[in-house]
């Protein structure tokens, strides 16, 4: 339950702390009240639709070949 | 793929090598649902000396909840024009009275959200009805629950409320510790000799967190990330201070947790809720383990909404979860495990959870002649008794 999966945000919307984010492909609406100064082009670690934290591309690289792992034995 | 192999082969002979040099076998424990999964799906277990054990603690958010808060939200769907939200490891825990999936297939208005403020869109859509969100979870998923109850405030809303069952860790671990060695509070956890931290909750809590389990257990602690080299680097790191005079807290997953923590979150947290001595499962009442609304957003709680009182704790007969999230027992020595509780027809929350222990146990270590769909007492039904009509 405590999964998070990283994504890039494609679009902000500082007012509502919301933005889109690209899932591996997938276009979800997220929250980004619990990081700082969420932009464009960050990525973030989301979990249960909320961003927690914000990675580097290297980083989401290494979490997403561990979750292609999840998804192909899980 | 090729540094990663190579990594998790310098990680497996450094755990190796300190393994050598102990005395006396090394247990240790993970507190982490995504841990305990990972730990199987990559074969950890097998590939860890025979002298180093990892046991799974009370990592897995529904596996840690008290029967009488699944009981609670289970109860809820009785509430006639109550839309109850929830996550979809909630929907098939077992309850007195069926589980939230049974409810709504007898009609029940039962929806799996994936963020909690879809909850919040709902209950500003449906005016008329009330919604009620029913979560639990540790600090990682605590923060999301404070932010829909603050925005159902903004927003005026008074159809929306939350009954949630959210819980600390670090409490629980060092429940868990005081339980091993005979103190009051956190009942009587395997006696362990460090904790694998887990990655998530320690985004948001910081590595800070964990200096009271060293200053009052000296107790080493590993924060790890999840890939199974990452794993072994955390159980190599652990059997390299066994022995030591001082432990030491290392943070191996400093890509996304600091020291502090997710500030914002913390904030949000201690703004919308309070700690608040709660009951676990297999532990009992551990004090301020829990979190619960603060006063301001009393309005908001769905026990005081719906006018109920908190319902009796009980035990789920042979049911053993208790003592396997406290690592006291293995699933495998369990009487339902694999013949009458199975992920099809689960009878506790560990094997309902795809975190959980038991249905970890049931996927990946499940022993020979237990097969699925089988009751206790019955033959274990085998393939050269399967008749197939031509």
């Amino acid at each position: 339950m405590c999964l998070a999966v990283p994504a890039r945000l494609d679009q902000c919307s500082p007012a509502d702390q919301t933005a889109i984010a690209d899932l591996h492909g997938n276009r979800v609406e997220i929250s980004t009240a619990l990081i700082a100064d969420a932009a464009v082009g960050d990525w973030v670690l989301i979990h249960a639709g909320f961003a927690i934290a914000r990675l580097t591309e290297q980083e989401t690289a290494e979490v997403w070949s561990v979750l292609k792992d999840v998804i192909n034995h899980g | 793929m090729a540094e990663h192999l190579k990594q998790a082969q310098i990680w497996l002979e450094r755990l190796r090598t300190a393994a050598a040099k102990l005395d006396k076998p090394a247990v240790f424990m993970e507190v982490c649902g995504t841990h305990t999964m990972s730990a199987f799906r990559c074969g950890l277990h097998s590939l860890t000396p025979d002298n180093v054990k990892l046991l799974s603690g009370p990592g897995c958010p529904v596996c840690v909840t008290a029967q009488s808060d699944i009981d609670q939200m289970i109860a809820l769907t009785q509430e006639r024009d109550a839309i109850i939200c929830t996550y979809g490891d909630m929907l098939r825990v077992p309850g007195k009275h069926g589980s939230l999936e049974k409810a709504r297939s007898q009609g029940a208005n039962v929806q799996v959200i994936y963020s909690t403020l879809d909850a919040v869109k709902l209950a500003a859509k449906t005016p008329d009805r009330q919604v009620v969100l029913a979560a639990v979870g540790f600090e990682t998923t605590a923060p999301a629950t404070a932010a829909a109850v603050k925005q159902a405030k903004a927003l005026g809303l008074t159809n929306f409320s939350a009954m949630t069952s959210h819980k600390l860790v670090i409490p629980a671990m060092l429940g868990l510790l005081a339980g091993a060695s005979g103190g009051a509070s956190g009942g009587g956890g395997a006696k362990i000799d460090g904790f694998l931290c887990p990655g998530h909750v320690s985004v948001i809590i910081g590595s800070d967190a964990y200096q009271p389990i060293l200053d009052q257990y000296n107790m080493p602690c590993v924060i790890s990330g999840f890939e199974d080299w990452q794993m072994t680097r955390g159980l190599a790191r652990l059997t390299e201070q066994i022995g030591k005079e001082k432990a030491c807290l290392v943070n191996d997953y400093p890509q996304v947790v600091t020291p502090a923590g997710n500030t914002h979150a913390w904030a949000l947290l201690t703004e919308v809720f309070e700690t608040a001595t709660v009951r676990w499962r297999g532990m009992g009442e551990i004090p301020d383990s829990g979190l619960i609304l603060q006063d301001a957003y009393a309005d908001y709680c769905a026990m005081r909404k719906f006018n109920l009182t908190p319902m009796p704790d009980r035990e789920l007969g042979q049911c053993l979860c208790g003592q396997v999230i406290t690592g006291n027992v293995t699933p495998a020595e369990c009487e339902l495990f694999g013949t009458a509780c199975t992920p099809i027809n689960p009878i506790g929350p560990c094997m309902v959870s795809a975190e959980g222990t038991c249905q970890a146990w049931f996927k990946y270590k499940r022993p020979p002649g237990t097969t699925p769909g089988t009751t206790p007492g019955t033959t274990p039904l085998t393939h050269d008794k399967v008749e197939v009509s031509a």
